[in-house]
């Protein structure tokens, strides 16, 4: 009998402990054959200086499938591909796991595993894989398996097919700012002279320069400056007075007025305060855009769903079809850890489905035959045969998905301070313009249009256009930092203003991988280890539970080793027969323990006792219940009751608890806490929960693995920052109060230009001087500000 | 001073040259990714054979 002593050793792949020690190669151990597989293919290519740059850089393969059929489907080729033609195709492929630079070489040596691929360059923070290959002597079907057997699964979804067809949105930001630059520092260049004085010799050289001024500006107003104009029409159209029009106006007027005084010789213009407005206004947007680019996540329910199904025919033979083909009526085979696509009757097979994307249970569920199963359930058991009765766009989760809260625009509910002050200010501005008119009309009417055109030129509101950005740009990557992905910015100025916090239960109070595990049973040390040798074997997740619950044994041999997919586990061991599993796989008597998922014990046929496994509570858990008198908490469950007791100490009284709510029900109730005038942030994982999370003001999804899941939410939360949630709504509070300073002070400069400006007498070099002081001032107190509330709140 | 017209017309010709390198850039994708090019600088064609022993022997 080889028995041998466990020394706790990692995978030389992945970097996962080893609990056995079956799979060694080279002198190197593994966690599992997918790990040593991978490595025996990076070896015969010579690549194995993946291993030098990184420790570990694999990602572990224990629990990966590998069904790429669908891949030879020219329908489904068609829409992944980005180009082809008869000698080579080129493909872009999502690849989640790239996470290291040894990825980044790896994934650029693919021509030395097959020369076919010759070229393939990685776009490191899209986490995107672009590949052009022989299509002659590589299929992508080849492409992507070679790629699952190195270990880096390409994540292929309905998303990417649908999601090609709603690019081409693109505006050319970058080129506005060039433009805007090149333009700027020619105008400042040739306005120097004017601002030293030219001598009465030089006055031809005024002309000259106030002409090229007047081109250099052309540019600004007709290409860079646009965007300003149109969203100004727009909002106006909609009767709606947002910053834009100010801007819009300020741009107009400063052209107007300087193509007017160059022509009439009356005055230098305003050319370069116009090209710094637009220059620095782009700028701001830029930073902006460039906070939250890498972040984009409109990932919806597609994402969750196959690109194809297998589907049986006639002669019963299996054929995969793409998801957008299947029609009712069809017969279907789902296999182990596939999602069930549409609703469907079980016709064959052990369904044992884990529902809890639709349910936020997070224990299987088993289906008898002749059942229907919803869409959006993913087998953990064999493969089943299902018969399609419901076709795609109408089973229960599209219904749900396609509930009003998610084709509802964002931006009607997010209404930012910005919006808000910016209607008022464009008031108050026309007002003191048309004033200061009125007041000189009667006695100089030249004055009054000048003043009027000043007013509107030095009240431009650049920096206020600039202070809402930059702050919440800055407050955008100190939640970054902090592992709160938020989708825009806006979102942290609702974080300021939310008063009640809606909580799901699993999965985000409790978590569902780590679960501690209670032994109701009196073992002795050699039944621990027979009974760790037989888990040992499964791979099961509840089996490697138990493994680590017990502790190390040496490893027993054992004899019919028996694993029922969903049961149990039968072997024996020394002459004893171990069987343990569900109460049903023992099919004796037992004891029930109390709440949560038990696996029982038998040995030689007598019932010793059961495992069992409580969900244990986040951590950092007790922390954001510290914000209990401002905020309000609510518990919005799909699961049963079974842990009330447990959740009692968290949530004052009964009323604030809500159990075995369907995932319209969750929605429904935060509609009617909105109903009662309160600003809801949901928190929640799964996509039972992605209907509340779109109706509530600020949808918060958790998760461990954050490229792992992310539903149509306006910020991902990680795990492991739950417990500074505290301090994410006070540093969201400080930036808030952040852009109320900045606006003051924006306010006071242009107090000052005002003051100037209705008398009349502005010179371009005051309005020169002002609004680029301005704009950084601005600038530099909102980072230096957001830095040291980031500090005060430990988040930096 | 007319020379200054013609200083202006080349300073002018000289950014648009810029300009027009920087939309080529722009065109080609170079300022598409501005994180992998830094990584993949740091990737030797094939490291040292003492590395490689290190880990090795570890």
């Amino acid at each position: 009998m080889a028995t041998h002593t466990l020394t706790p050793t990692t995978c030389y792949h992945c970097g996962d402990d080893c609990t056995t020690q079956q799979y060694t190669f080279d002198n190197k151990d593994f966690c599992c054959a997918g790990c040593r597989g991978v490595y025996q293919v990076l070896s015969q290519s010579g690549l194995c200086n993946y291993y030098t740059y990184n420790d570990h850089p694999g990602a572990n393969r224990a629990r990966l499938d590998k069904r790429f059929e669908y891949l030879d489907e020219p329908g489904v080729v068609s829409d992944l591909i980005d180009y082809t033609d008869s000698t080579m195709t080129v493909v872009t492929l999502y690849i989640p796991y790239i996470h290291c630079s040894s990825c980044i070489w790896l994934l650029e040596q693919l021509h030395r595993i097959n020369p076919a691929i010759y070229y393939s360059r990685i776009d490191f923070l899209k986490r995107q894989l672009n590949l052009r290959f022989k299509n002659e002597e590589i299929s992508l079907r080849e492409v992507v398996e070679l790629l699952f057997d190195i270990g880096y699964e390409p994540l292929i979804s309905l998303q990417d097919i649908v999601k090609k067809q709603s690019t081409g949105k693109k505006d050319n930001l970058v080129k506005k700012i060039a433009v805007a630059g090149f333009c700027f520092g020619n105008v400042m260049l040739l306005s120097f002279p004017e601002y030293f004085g030219l001598s009465a010799t030089e006055e031809n050289f005024r002309q000259v320069f106030g002409w090229l001024n007047i081109l250099f500006s052309l540019p600004m107003v007709l290409y860079s400056g646009t965007g300003y104009f149109t969203s100004a029409w727009h909002n106006l159209r909609n009767k709606v007075l947002n910053i834009d029009f100010p801007l819009a106006l300020g741009i107009a007027v400063l052209f107007l007025r300087t193509v007017i005084e160059i022509l009439t010789h009356s005055g230098p213009g305003f050319a370069d305060t116009l090209c710094g407005l637009v220059f620095f206004l782009l700028v701001g947007k830029f930073v902006q855009q460039k906070t939250y680019y890498h972040i984009s996540f409109e990932r919806d329910y597609r994402s969750f769903f196959p690109v194809a199904v297998q589907v049986i025919d006639e002669e019963g033979k299996e054929k995969p079809v793409p998801l957008s083909d299947l029609k009712v009526g069809q017969r279907i085979r789902i296999r182990h850890n596939e999602i069930i696509p549409a609703d469907a009757i079980l016709l064959k097979g052990e369904a044992l489905i884990d529902f809890s994307f639709v349910t936020g249970e997070s224990l299987p569920v088993s289906k008898t035959l002749g059942e229907v199963v919803y869409a959006g359930g993913r087998q953990t058991s064999e493969a089943l045969e299902l018969e399609v009765i419901k076709p795609v766009s109408q089973s229960y989760l599209t219904q749900l998905w396609n509930n009003e809260a998610f084709t509802r625009k964002q931006d009607n509910r997010m209404k930012s301070f910005n919006e808000r002050v910016s209607k008022h200010f464009t008031i108050v501005l026309l007002i003191i313009a048309i004033g200061s008119f009125l007041f000189w009309l009667p006695t100089d009417w030249h004055r009054g249009l000048s003043a009027l055109t000043a007013v509107l030129i030095v009240a431009c509101p650049c920096a206020l256009a600039l202070s809402t950005p930059f702050t919440l740009s800055a407050a955008l990557s100190v939640f970054d930092k902090n592992l709160f992905y938020l989708k825009n910015t806006t979102v942290v100025e609702q974080l300021a203003r939310i008063n009640t916090i809606v909580l799901d239960k699993t999965g985000t109070i409790t978590t569902g991988g780590n679960k501690a595990v209670n032994i109701h049973a009196e073992l002795t040390t050699l039944e621990k280890q027979a009974i760790y040798s037989l888990c040992n074997n499964s791979s099961h997740p509840l089996s490697r539970q138990i493994c680590q619950a017990l502790g190390s044994y040496p490893l027993l041999s054992l004899q019919n080793y028996v694993e029922v997919a969903g049961k149990g586990l039968s072997a024996f061991v020394n002459g004893h027969h171990i069987k343990i599993g569900s109460a049903s796989y023992l099919s004796q008597n037992y004891i029930h323990f109390g709440p949560g998922t038990e696996v029982h014990i038998m040995i030689d046929e007598v019932y010793t006792g059961a495992f069992q496994f409580k969900q244990s509570l986040r951590t950092g858990l007790e922390n954001i219940f510290s914000l209990k008198p401002q905020i309000k908490f609510y518990l919005l469950s799909g699961d049963q009751d079974h842990e009330r007791e447990a959740m009692a100490r968290f949530f004052d009284h009964d009323g604030y608890m809500h159990f075995g709510k369907s995932p319209q029900q969750k929605l429904d109730f935060i509609k009617s806490l909105q109903l009662a005038d309160r600003k809801v942030m949901m928190i929640g994982d799964g996509l039972n929960d992605s209907g509340a999370l779109k109706q509530s003001d600020l949808g918060v999804a958790i998760t461990d693995d954050v490229n792992n899941f992310s539903p149509g939410s306006d910020a991902i939360l990680d795990g492991r920052s739950l417990n500074k949630l505290p301090a994410f709504f006070r540093f969201a509070k400080d930036a808030v109060g952040i852009i109320h300073i900045s606006f003051f002070i924006s306010l006071t400069y242009n107090l000052i230009g005002l003051s100037y400006a209705v008398t009349g007498a502005l010179s371009p070099l005051i309005a020169a001087i002002l609004m680029p002081l301005s704009t950084a001032t601005i600038i530099s107190f909102t980072s230096i500000a957001t830095h040291v509330a980031a500090k005060k709140r430990n988040l930096l | 001073m007319s020379i200054i017209y013609f200083l202006i017309g080349c300073s002018i010709l000289l950014a648009l040259v810029f300009l027009g390198a920087f939309f080529w850039a722009q065109k080609h994708g170079q300022h598409d990714d501005l994180y992998t090019p830094s990584v993949r600088i740091l990737l030797d064609d094939e490291p040292q054979e003492e590395l490689k022993m290190m880990k090795v022997s570890f």
